[in-house]
């Protein structure tokens, strides 16, 4: 293919914001921010139809020369990889056009922030160099630092703070664990590293820890996920939807993507850990939101718990598992940025998001009362919405593992539909007594065009996921084969850690070749 | 002609000043550039003219690659310093025709001492340039600061050239010689004593005091405070690279054997220097104050490029200092443009807001924070990466960790200063007119810090060259 077809889908946001930029007139910048986005998302579809499922590994590969000294600009999707990106540029639109009426004050820098943020999204998912990686997972704080901080709620200064300088402590120890790489294998190329997979297990068990501190505060595990809860509720509506939608996704992204393949024993080594820490997120967080007042917070430490899932998947190690974390993750994207959308709809007539401030609005909003009613099941994981495959899937992984990490998954899920089903009951049902909702609204034209294509895309996954899985399947079965053999090179090669550098760089070319 | 560059600016310097001393200050603009003129000149033959590898004065002065590298750096540092200088000056009628000669002079001074081959030599240079630069640090005149700032700079200044110099007579007692090669032949051959190891430790010292590295470091904020902010961009940008080309060639060169020895008292005092910067200017409220302290933060960064005793390392730092002096002379040029109803304004609560009242500043401003910050995907990250990347090569895993730690938190009050312009409520709007020169510095510093990212090949090569020619 000779269109380069990643590079336009990742840069062709960042030409809008420049356009933004350069337009005298303020008001064009939705039309711009909406314009770009589309297009943007109309070439990531054409990414995948240029897709070959068939081929596990790295496709529509550009590679330029960058920094030099083994440090290129490399970009390549997967059928990891691939089906985030077009996630990425599906949430935009929808984004640009819940803040159309919402974001009054500074619309041009708001949706140059955007576009920027969705530049930076698209290129991590892509990017196929440490250094490109890190750069553009790195890139996207400043932008999500400025729409907490200038368009978020009051108490924003301290929540993008928080949301910063947790992510950037977690991801400079990352950095410096690139480097090692780059100093041990002589390149940051992950199609390189990916191929040969040879650190010594002592090495793998500090980088993994380096990587691990990025990604779980990402993520966000428990207990490095304080920030998410500030973050989602200061945010604006829209910034909150990437948030959720996209931005937790990159920690999973990170752990199939770097943590299993290239230090597997350090992988197999911690995964206890990991799902401790993932059961726990898993019930505790689940008892916070039971206990939340705000709308948004809830939904916060749901998608928390919902990642408690995510990792547990990814670290079983299995088919189900890790597919159902993928899964899991596309259809969190959806379905939570969907709840945060529909909360942004009742605030913007509100202007609160005390659930003790709603009661009754099915009463005025019989169209909303539907729309949520989609996505609270989603959440719950209720058989016919996407939410249920992957939850499903990532305890039917663990079951294989670990039959106790099930068991107690499976009370999360019911942890879940006691917080959501209580959630709606308060907000939708009951008598309309309140005054102030009175003269509430339903859905404009607008809203239902924004909501309506997530509920068609949130029930359509649920009855028929093949067209994900279709894309995911042969890449997550290179990962799990190759990860198996290097984890067997590593155990081999336990007792023979005297060897030579370079037998063990042949063994594990041989190891990855079976 | 190896002494190219120099003579042009010793001459040029003389002529400026008899224009001056005939024509009086009315002459200012035009010697102003005429130095710019000068710069320029110097700069073209440094790169052109001036062989890659040749000395002068029987090995005391050296031109390679790495002098041609640092000289241009300060020959742009310098020029636009002058432009700054002349557009502060100007509106307050305090235009002297002696303030672009002195700065000729330092500027000489700081080409000597990134081609010191003999410890006389770097000590000629040193002293060249910190006398001139005493006095500029005290232009302001009647300004009380501003005196203050010289004094303070003086006395401590001298102090450590007398400590340097002290360590230099103890290892010229111990090795029998004041040239770089011939005190590295010695070293190699009967190692370092703990004779010689004093006498590099009052050499570090000396330097220290002259990079601002903890605990070296008590003279910059007040010196940073009270002299002319054009001149405070002086110090941050030309002076700082000369000083720590002139670190690197006085360590590197003839004391490639005591590495071990030095490599530690480096490492020390990069990581405290690192964390200071980092720790103090969070609590800061004047502007220049706060970069004073992230300047000796920067320096620690830097200054871990030097404890890896690589060419790798010295690469990272040469990209380190090109950025730095790109980045630093645009945050000046902001600094310089905070003026409401005229009057020079510094305090950090000044800028509250500036996003709203004057966009373009608050974002070319923010940008260039950030990129001081060390976040991608700004210039300032490939600043750090680099150096890191040595240090890693190196072995130096505990004072990289600690380097990243130090680094956010000096992110804190980096973002603290992006809050102030974009989140907080405005205070009364500055003076929106920017000089012609500010402006350009500004769209220059800006395009580096943002576009490095898609252009760092060619400086980073240009670094390694250098690098190479310091340590093949």
């Amino acid at each position: 293919m000779s269109l380069p077809l990643l590079s336009l889908v990742t840069f062709v946001p960042l030409v809008g914001a420049a356009l933004i930029l350069a337009m005298p007139r303020p008001d064009a910048a939705r039309w711009i921010a909406l314009g770009t986005t589309i297009v943007t998302f109309a070439l990531s579809l054409m990414v995948w139809a240029a897709f070959d499922p068939h081929n596990p590994g790295f496709q529509l590969v550009e590679k330029m020369d960058w920094l030099g000294g083994g440090i290129s600009y490399h970009m390549g999707v997967d059928g990891i990889s691939m089906l985030f990106v077009v996630l990425t540029a599906g949430l935009m639109p929808f984004c640009i056009a819940a803040s159309w009426e919402s974001v009054q004050t500074r619309v041009a820098e708001y949706m140059i922030a955007f576009l920027v943020l969705e530049t930076m999204m698209i290129g991590v998912f892509c990017a196929l160099d440490l250094v490109l990686f890190y750069v553009l997972f790195e890139g996207g704080l400043i932008p999500m630092f400025l729409i907490i901080g200038i368009w978020g709620g009051k108490r924003r200064v301290y929540a993008s703070f928080k949301f910063f300088l947790y992510t950037f402590v977690g991801s400079v120890l990352m950095l410096l664990a690139i480097m090692s790489m780059y100093w041990y294998t002589g390149t940051t190329d992950i199609a390189a590293l990916l191929a040969n997979p040879h650190f010594p297990p002592q090495m793998q068990t500090w980088l993994w820890l380096a990587f691990f501190a990025s990604f779980a505060v990402k993520m966000p595990m428990w207990p490095v996920h304080t920030w998410l809860p500030d973050a989602h509720v200061e945010a604006p509506t829209a910034g909150s939807v990437i948030l959720a939608g996209i931005l937790l996704k990159m920690g999973g992204y990170g752990f199939l993507r770097f943590s299993l393949p290239m230090f597997p024993s350090a992988s197999e080594m911690f995964a206890p850990l990991v799902f401790t820490m993932s059961v726990v997120a898993i019930i505790y967080t689940s008892l916070v939101a039971l206990a939340q007042e705000d709308m948004k917070k809830l939904i916060a430490y749901s998608s928390v718990a919902h990642m408690g899932f995510v990792t547990m998947g990814i670290f079983t190690l299995t088919h189900q598992g890790v597919e159902g974390g993928i899964f899991q993750m596309l259809s969190h994207g959806v379905v939570s940025g969907a709840l945060f959308l529909c909360v942004g709809v009742v605030y913007d007539r509100m202007h609160t998001r005390e659930i003790a401030a709603y009661g009754g609005l099915v009463n005025r909003m019989p169209l909303y009362a539907a729309c949520f009613m989609v996505f609270t099941l989603a959440n719950v994981g209720l058989p016919g919405t996407s939410g249920f495959i992957g939850e499903f899937l990532t305890m039917l992984g663990a079951y294989i593992h670990n039959s106790w990490i099930a068991i107690f998954a499976a009370t999360g899920v019911i942890l879940s539909a006691a917080y959501a089903l209580f959630l709606y009951r308060r907000i939708i049902f009951g008598a309309l007594v309140k005054p102030t909702l009175q003269t509430i609204q339903d859905l404009t034209a607008r809203e239902v065009a924004i909501l309506a294509p997530l509920v068609v895309i949130t029930i359509a996954l649920g009855f028929y996921p093949k067209p994900v899985f279709d894309v995911t399947t042969p890449s997550v079965a290179k990962l799990i084969t190759d990860s198996k053999a290097s984890l067997a090179l590593d155990h081999a090669n336990h007792g023979a850690l005297a060897q030579a550098a370079g037998d063990k760089l042949a063994a594990a070319e041989k190891g990855t070749g079976q | 002609m190896v002494l190219l560059p120099e003579l042009v600016l010793a001459l040029g310097a003389m002529a400026l000043l008899l224009i001056g001393a005939i024509g009086g200050e009315k002459t200012a603009p035009a010697i102003s550039f005429g130095a710019i003129a000068l710069f320029v000149m110097a700069g073209a033959e440094a790169i052109w003219a001036v062989p890659s590898h040749a000395t002068a004065f029987h090995g005391a002065f050296v031109a390679d690659d790495f002098a041609r590298f640092t000289k241009v750096l300060i020959l742009v540092g310098a020029a636009l310093c002058i432009l700054l200088a002349d557009e502060f000056f100007a509106p307050a009628a305090m235009s002297r025709f002696e303030l672009p000669v002195l700065m000729v002079l330092a500027t000489l001074g700081m080409l000597l001492m990134v081609s010191a081959g003999s410890f006389i030599a770097l000590y000629m240079g040193l002293e060249l340039q910190s006398l001139a630069l005493y006095v500029l640090a005290s232009f302001n005149r009647d300004h009380l600061r501003s005196t203050e700032a010289g004094l303070k700079y003086f006395v401590l200044g001298a102090l450590s050239s007398g400590m340097m110099l002290y360590g230099i007579s103890m290892i010229y007692g111990f090795t029998g010689s004041v040239e770089f090669s011939a005190v590295a032949h010695v070293v190699a051959q009967s190692g370092a004593g703990i004779g010689l190891i004093f006498g590099l430790v009052f050499l570090i010292s000396g330097l220290a005091f002259k990079v601002s590295a903890v605990p070296f470091h008590m003279w910059t904020p007040d010196v940073y405070e009270g002299a002319p902010t054009p001149i405070t961009a002086y110090f941050a940008t030309a002076a700082k690279v000369a000083a720590m080309g002139l670190f690197l060639r006085a360590i590197l060169i003839p004391f490639p054997h005591a590495l071990e020895q030095w490599r530690q008292v480096i490492i020390v005092i990069s990581v405290l220097s690192m964390a200071l910067g980092a720790v103090a200017a969070l609590g800061q409220k004047n502007i220049k104050r706060l970069m004073a302290y992230s300047s000796i933060g920067h320096m620690g960064y830097a200054l871990l490029g030097l404890a890896a005793g690589t060419a790798l390392g010295v690469r990272g730092v040469l990209i380190y200092l090109a950025i730095y002096v790109f980045t630093n002379l645009g945050v000046f040029a902001c600094i310089q443009a905070m003026r409401r109803g005229g009057k020079p304004v510094e305090a950090i609560s000044d800028l509250a807001g500036l996003a709203r009242t004057n966009p373009k500043l608050g974002l070319v401003f923010s940008m260039l924070f950030l990129s001081l910050a060390g976040l991608p995907p700004l210039a300032g990250f490939f600043a750090k990466f680099y150096v890191f990347l040595a240090a890693i090569q190196a072995g130096l895993i505990w004072p990289a960790i600690l380097g990243v730690l130090a680094s956010a938190i000096g992110l804190v009050y980096y973002l603290r200063l992006v809050k102030i312009m974009y989140f907080d409520e405005p205070a009364p709007a500055l003076d929106g007119d920017m000089a012609m020169g500010s402006r350009a510095i500004l769209i220059v510093s800006g395009a580096v810090a943002l576009l490095f990212i898609f252009a760092a090949s060619p400086v980073i090569t240009a670094a390694d060259v250098a690098a190479k020619a310091l340590l093949p």
